[in-house]
């Protein structure tokens, strides 16, 4: 089979699962529990994807483990997304020249 | 186009495209050690904007699977999208007519959704469309390179580029859940349910194990800790 044809079908999948309900989700949801779940979910999401992913995304869990120790103290203190994205592969990049 | 709105969503996209950048030079790598040219894996890229689903579906081509197949697999990879669509649904901005939720929902990845769900003001479609063109060029850029020239990045960089997206994570969790007790509850049950999948639950995939913790921390966070009234208090 043709690869055009795979990778058309592919990304006609992929968008339209992200497209109708983006689209066509026009109502404003009332229900408090929905309300409230909805409210959670970007929190919940990143957490489960972040643990205990992050201690394995460098290959090394001690250099991993250094880099989350440094954006753990940076975000506390309310830093730029991007200064805590960094610090965290600084610090890993640095953490991997002993470990 | 709101011009200040789309730098800001184009500077928030900084992290992400950097994030990308490393993860998509995997991809790349990959993509072309399964035995598909450069091209193929870079317009994968360009017209999917997934990780997930991407290595799933180069996994298919390669095996020469069916279509049917594909379609399946990349239904249930993918279909947290539609849960991070209708959440987004609910804070858009007025402006966001309908030529423009066609246009951004191309953009609807985890790490889009996450920082334009924690933005406290109603999304713009310049606000979206600045973080997801910036997120694109990481995307694209990492996959090209990677397809190209894989072999040519020093390990120790490459690696450490791998904590980048979970450092932004971090930045969008820590502050809310220090400030609001519900969030930090919500956030703990989601990585302890979390952890559970990791190291016991071992036989759920882990974009299910990550769906589930997530959906049960939220909605065990909706039924303790409902919030009071309109917004966010």
């Amino acid at each position: 089979m043709s690869i055009a044809i795979y990778i058309t079908v592919m990304a006609g999948v992929t968008y339209l699962i992200r497209a109708v309900p983006f689209t066509f989700f026009n109502k404003k949801i009332k229900s408090p529990f929905i309300k409230s779940f909805l409210f959670y979910i970007p929190y919940a999401v990143l957490s489960a994807m972040t643990i205990p992913a992050i201690f394995y995304s460098t290959g090394n869990i001690i250099t991993a483990a250094i880099g989350t120790a440094a954006a753990v103290v940076l975000a506390y203190f309310d830093m730029p997304l991007i200064v805590v994205a960094l610090a965290a592969a600084c610090a890993a990049f640095a953490a991997g020249l002993f470990f | 186009m709101n011009k200040k709105d789309f730098a800001k969503g184009a500077y928030h996209g900084i992290p992400i495209a950097l994030g990308y950048l490393s993860v998509s030079f995997g991809f790349g790598i990959k993509a072309v050690q399964s035995g598909l040219s450069a091209l193929a894996a870079t317009l994968i890229s360009a017209f999917n904007l997934t990780s997930a689903g991407q290595a799933a579906g180069v996994e298919i081509i390669a095996a020469g699977g069916t279509l049917i197949e594909m379609i399946l697999v990349q239904l249930t990879i993918n279909i947290r999208y539609s849960l991070m669509a209708i959440t987004l649904s609910q804070r858009l901005d007025s402006g966001f007519t309908l030529p423009h939720r066609l246009l951004a929902s191309y953009g609807i990845t985890d790490e889009i959704f996450a920082v334009c769900a924690s933005q406290r003001k109603p999304l713009t479609p310049a606000y979206m469309y600045g973080m997801i063109l910036t997120a694109f060029l990481g995307w694209v850029t990492g996959t090209a390179l990677g397809a190209v020239a894989g072999e040519l990045l020093p390990l120790s960089v490459s690696s450490a580029m791998g904590i980048v997206l979970y450092g932004m994570f971090l930045a969008l969790i820590i502050p809310p859940a220090k400030k609001d007790r519900r969030i930090l509850l919500v956030v703990l049950i989601a990585a302890g349910l979390s952890l559970l999948f990791k190291y016991l639950l071992t036989a759920v995939s882990s974009g299910f194990a990550m769906m589930i913790s997530a959906i049960a921390a939220a909605a065990i966070g909706a039924a303790i800790a409902p919030l009071k009234k309109e917004g966010r208090q």
